[in-house]
């Protein structure tokens, strides 16, 4: 079984086109590799179908808007799939 | 319809919220000033009001789901396809699915269909916003009364 990383760079390489090799846990989704926030919609449709939930974006815009969070809590891919993993395990729950 | 106005949905026959789905009339106008220029001579309905009409009733039905708290703006086309041409005083049936909610967006599947053959169709993704402020709700609410949107389904369902 692909680990949440691995699926989650899988979807944007394929969505945004973008080279797989140069997708890391460490990429920001928006600085590093370039994806802006209708592409992100592709996306986010792509992991809400993957991992069968739905991914609280508006929640996480309003906080970054709110400067009760930065950008990088939510798209710099570790952080990222750790958000997924939560959001996951609580659908277990 | 009122082309020139974008007002392209002229009454919805179905809406769904059960199975997500909407079915909507929309003739096509005899006559119209578009038809002067595209094309002189053999008047066609532009492919993008056909796009347009799809997406306002992908729209009433996202409307209907967040019971008028949310806006859908269109954001991106996939899988258009424009089967044949569409003339002046046709009668479209449209219908539109919502195939996926995100948070801020939706997914749907549309299609036009004339005497039950499809004419086109298209994957289409909303963003689902907050009203902007001013009267636009209240426009979309008197819009809504003319194109007898079911409010019933909305505040029963």
């Amino acid at each position: 079984m692909p680990s949440t990383f691995d699926t989650v760079a899988n979807i944007i390489a394929e969505t945004c086109d973008i080279d797989r090799a140069t997708i890391t846990p460490e990429s920001h989704a928006i600085n590093d590799l370039g994806i802006d926030s209708l592409d992100f919609l592709d996306i986010a449709f792509a992991i809400d179908k993957a991992f069968g939930i739905k991914l609280p974006l508006e929640q996480w815009t309003q906080e970054v808007n709110d400067g009760k969070a930065t950008t990088e809590q939510y798209f710099v891919l570790k952080n990222l799939c750790a958000r997924i993993d939560d959001l996951v395990a609580a659908k277990g729950k | 319809m009122r082309i020139e106005y974008f007002q392209l949905i002229d009454r919805i026959i179905d809406l769904n919220l059960n199975d997500l789905t909407i079915r909507v009339e929309a003739n096509v106008p005899t006559e119209s000033t578009i038809f002067e220029g595209h094309f002189p001579g053999r008047p066609l309905m532009p492919g993008v009001l056909l796009i347009e009409a799809m997406a306002q009733a992908s729209g009433w039905l996202i409307i209907g789901r967040t019971k008028f708290a949310k806006m859908p703006f269109l954001a991106a086309l996939k899988e258009v396809k424009l089967r044949t041409f569409v003339t002046p005083g046709q009668a479209l049936a449209v219908n539109a699915k919502i195939m996926h909610e995100g948070s801020g967006f939706a997914l749907t599947e549309a299609e036009i269909r004339i005497d039950g053959k499809m004419v086109c169709n298209a994957d289409i993704t909303f963003r689902v916003v907050d009203f902007p402020p001013g009267d636009f709700v209240k426009h979309m609410h008197e819009t809504a009364k003319r194109i007898a949107f079911p409010m019933e389904a909305v505040t029963h369902g």
